[in-house]
């Protein structure tokens, strides 16, 4: 590996670096919604969709589509901030928020724990601390933009952790499991961080 | 430094370095194909040659750091010892706008390469050959044309090669006059298919290719052609498909796909 | 924009796969744990975009082989993936 790159003459990147503020560190701001998927886009029809809570002795929640729309619904409006380097202000949602879900699932017997896998459509799973999807700080949505979902990003629903990197968003997302210990998801087992803070830049592992 | 493996010369890929290294080449011409795609030549240090289908993939790197990177198809057969690469400018594209507009003879351009064991075309592997491309997926094609024409008048007589070729209008054809010109070779068939526009007296095919395009264009399943489809996404699966409906051999259709735009 | 439409194949990760191996794979004959399909590993279907490479199965989608590269460190899952044959250079 060459210690001194080659410098392409005239070569710049072709967005100027926003000044920080808003922007988390290493982050630039877009306009436009780039699609980042791990893999194809899953086709679940809305009467086979559910969405199931669980813990480790499979105590379990569940709600069917039409049971999920009769939850009371929030209409956050975010910032979204990706690993690869983008952020989008201002994106607007409409969901249900994960601290609605969980009450109920609760009440239904369901044990929390620290750590929850989300799990999706397509086998996708990430890993995050359950202080992290509570207190006002995530969803489950189903509209984006004042319109339903689009399936390239994620419809019928997909979590919304706006205040993690946006991997965490599980596209397409089924549900929530509660775990004893953190258990890495799809892109964590490859390296990215369990937790994924953009203020502290917790990309990668090792990041602290 | 990077280890070698023992090799003899002659043809093909017969030195083939343990690690890929990137190495900066020089750009000695440029010049514009159509309106959106420029063919680059480069010569590049110590090049070990390649095969027709191999791309190289091309390094960016801006004086503060921030790197962009991309591949393309090498457009010139291993015959000829300078490589060309056939860039087309897409809107929003930071690294083909460079390639395109800024880019110039003398400049440097870093590249690794060439890359590519699976989508490579050479004379001994034979034909018939069944070559179709949309949009810039015209490029690796375009080598493998380029090298069979290079090939003695016995080798070609053995293998026939056809290319089907879809482009939005007629302005949009890359390489339109030589392909015109070797559409007079014995043996070797081209057509195009236009799917936007086409000029005032066009009495060739005017839609997206479909099964009964690729039969009356291609052989038969019972003469065991090799195709080669390259270009946007959607066109190179849904043509894979076509192929496969036809009767053919799915191993005998290999694909390359170049993404949304191609 | 639907991913299908965008998606590339094993032939365009050809050069960051040499990082890894000695040799081009883009030919190479992959099984897939999954189904037990087995093509070039340039009929991979591509994913993961500028996270990571993930080579899915064309015909059972699962995940042959997952890449991160991290400044510093090149991460591989190649659990999907039963066999390998790899064609000799020379």
């Amino acid at each position: 590996m060459a210690d001194t790159p080659f410098i392409a003459r005239g070569f710049h990147r072709s967005r100027p670096p926003t000044p920080a503020g808003r922007l988390p560190p290493g982050q630039y701001e877009t306009r436009d919604f780039p699609v980042l998927s791990a893999g194809p886009t899953p086709r679940t029809s809305l009467t086979a969709w559910d969405f199931t809570i669980s813990d480790r002795s499979e105590h379990r929640m569940r709600w069917s589509w039409i049971e999920f729309l009769q939850l009371p619904h929030e209409k956050p409006t975010v910032d979204i901030h990706c690993v690869t380097k983008w952020s989008k202000f201002g994106t607007t949602w409409e969901g249900v928020s994960v601290d609605t879900l969980i009450r109920a699932a609760r009440d239904a017997g369901v044990e929390p724990a620290e750590y929850v896998v989300a799990f999706s459509d397509g086998g996708y799973t990430t890993n995050l601390p359950l202080a992290d999807l509570a207190g006002g700080k995530a969803w489950v949505a189903f509209g984006y933009e004042g319109s339903p979902l689009p399936p390239e990003h994620g419809g019928p629903a997909r979590l919304v952790v706006p205040h993690l990197y946006f991997w965490k968003s599980a596209k397409w997302v089924r549900g929530l499991r509660f775990v004893e210990r953190d258990e890495p998801g799809f892109w964590e087992q490859l390296g990215y961080h369990n937790r994924g803070d953009p203020w502290r830049e917790q990309r990668y592992q090792g990041d602290v | 430094m990077s280890e070698l493996a023992s090799s003899t010369a002659g043809g093909g890929n017969a030195i083939v370095p343990a690690r890929l290294e990137w190495r900066v080449a020089t750009v000695v011409d440029v010049h514009d194909e159509t309106r959106h795609a420029r063919t680059i030549v480069l010569d590049a240090p110590d090049w070990p040659g390649h095969r027709a289908g191999q791309h190289v993939d091309v390094r960016l790197v801006a004086e503060d750091g921030y790197q962009a990177q991309r591949s393309y198809s090498i457009a010139s057969p291993p015959e000829e010892s300078s490589i060309s690469l056939t860039v087309e400018r897409l809107d929003d594209g930071e690294v083909s706008s460079y390639l395109c507009d800024v880019l110039r003879p003398g400049d440097g351009l870093e590249l690794r390469g060439p890359i590519g064991g699976y989508f490579v075309w050479s004379v001994a592997v034979g034909g018939p050959l069944f070559l179709i491309g949309g949009g810039s997926g015209i490029v690796p094609l375009m080598a493998m044309l380029r090298h069979h024409a290079r090939a003695d008048e016995g080798i070609r007589a053995r293998i026939p090669v056809h290319l089907l070729y879809s482009a939005r209008t007629w302005d949009d054809v890359i390489y339109r006059d030589e392909l015109t010109g070797m559409a007079n070779q014995r043996g070797v068939g081209i057509t195009f298919t236009l799917t936007r526009e086409s000029p005032p007296g066009w009495h060739g095919f005017h839609r997206r290719i479909d099964p009964a395009m690729l039969q009356e264009t291609g052989w038969a399943p019972a003469d065991e052609p090799l195709a080669f489809v390259c270009g946007p996404t959607p066109l190179v699966e849904s043509v894979a498909s076509m192929f496969v409906e036809l009767g053919h051999e799915p191993a005998r259709v290999r694909t390359e796909r170049f993404g949304p735009t191609g | 924009m639907q991913t299908e439409e965008m998606r590339l194949d094993g032939n365009a990760v050809g050069g960051a796969l040499r990082d890894l191996f000695a040799a081009d794979v883009t030919g190479a004959r992959v099984t897939c744990m999954g189904c037990g399909k087995i093509g070039p590993l340039g009929t991979l279907l591509q994913y993961g975009h500028t996270m990571g490479i993930v080579l899915r199965c064309p015909v059972c989608d699962m995940a042959l082989l997952r890449i991160v590269r991290e400044p510093g460190s090149l991460h591989v899952d190649m659990s999907g993936l039963s066999f390998m044959t790899i064609p000799d250079v020379r």
